[in-house]
């Protein structure tokens, strides 16, 4: 199935939010998932069904302070 | 005497709060962070690398269950940008704190006051721990902390340009007239700059650029963090009057 994941398109057999998370290596505990613009909660991400061009966003928190 | 800040039940442990951005490396931020003594360190949320998934973490170095993470809004130009970065940052996190900015201009990198104060009104109702960093507007603070932000975080100078303080009285209306905390965010350049804003009654400093761009970040972080305190002492303490001629310290009686 084709997903625009973090504004890429890639192909991908997971079939949730938490498979693809471990497909790519990603530690739930650590990040925020947000599918077509919807922010998921982390118990949401077991059982969240991905469909094709779904747009998903995978973010965490990196270095910054006060700067725009 | 106990002088714990204290802002909706939370306590922190010191007055200077800082930011993790523009260090060389995770190590060198680590380094200062530790020597500053803060216990709230502002991260900003971005996009996981897909394609380098073995890049290093910055969890990795700055421990969540020793540290308060108060995640930003930095780089958001619009409302619609800072509540959806809010609501990604509340699900990576542990926490409901939010640094609310919500930027007017890339140049000056003021905050665009009036989308800050709708972002703030929005957020508080869903029940977030909102700082909003602001100008040194004594009415726009006003209009924050009837909108609901747990705190104000004025502007000392524009981010990043280590100016200081440039509006001393702004801050001290805004000091007095507030009833929730008051915090110094952006423009501290050495630590005089966080002495002068601790002397004026400011509950805490957010400092980032001033340290990360220091030569030796881990000591400019001690001296900041000893800066602080001395502001917050000097507080406490009530500054003696000024005057313009001199006063003798010495006695004048029993001299030859």
């Amino acid at each position: 199935m084709r997903l625009i994941l973090n504004g890429e398109g890639i192909e991908t057999a997971s079939e949730t939010v938490q498979q693809l998370l471990q497909d790519m290596g990603i530690e739930p505990e650590r990040v925020a998932v947000e599918v077509n613009l919807k922010v998921l909660k982390r118990a949401e991400f077991q059982d969240y069904q991905l469909h094709e061009d779904d747009a998903v966003e995978i973010v965490y928190f990196v270095g910054g302070g006060t700067r725009g | 005497m106990d002088d714990t800040l204290s802002i909706r039940g939370i306590e922190f442990r010191s007055r200077l709060w800082i930011g993790t951005g523009k260090y060389k490396d995770f190590a060198e931020t680590s380094r200062a962070v530790e020597a500053s003594g803060a216990d709230v360190v502002t991260v900003a949320v971005r996009r996981v690398n897909i394609t380098d998934r073995k890049s290093e973490n910055l969890l990795d170095y700055i421990d969540p269950k020793k540290y308060k993470i108060l995640p930003n809004t930095a780089g958001c130009y619009s409302v619609e940008d800072a509540l959806r970065y809010s609501r990604l940052a509340r699900e990576a996190g542990i926490s409901d704190m939010i640094k609310l900015e919500v930027i007017g201009d890339e140049r000056t990198l003021f905050p665009d006051t009036i989308g800050l104060l709708r972002a703030t009104e929005i957020l508080a109702k869903e029940g977030f721990i909102v700082f909003p960093y602001t100008n040194d507007d004594p009415i726009m603070a006003r209009r924050l902390e009837d909108a609901g932000a747990a705190a104000v975080m004025p502007l000392g100078a524009p981010i990043g340009s280590g100016l200081g303080i440039r509006n001393p009285y702004n801050i001290r209306i805004i000091l007095e007239a507030s009833k929730v905390p008051v915090l110094v965010d952006a423009g501290v350049g050495t630590a005089s700059d966080a002495t002068i804003a601790m002397e004026l009654g400011c509950d805490a400093v957010l400092i980032n650029t001033a340290i990360a761009a220091a030569k030796d970040p881990a000591v400019m972080a001690t001296a900041m963090k000893h800066a602080v305190i001395a502001g917050r002492l000097a507080y406490k303490a009530g500054r003696m009057g000024k005057r313009l001629y001199a006063a003798a310290s010495s006695p004048i009686e029993g001299m030859l």
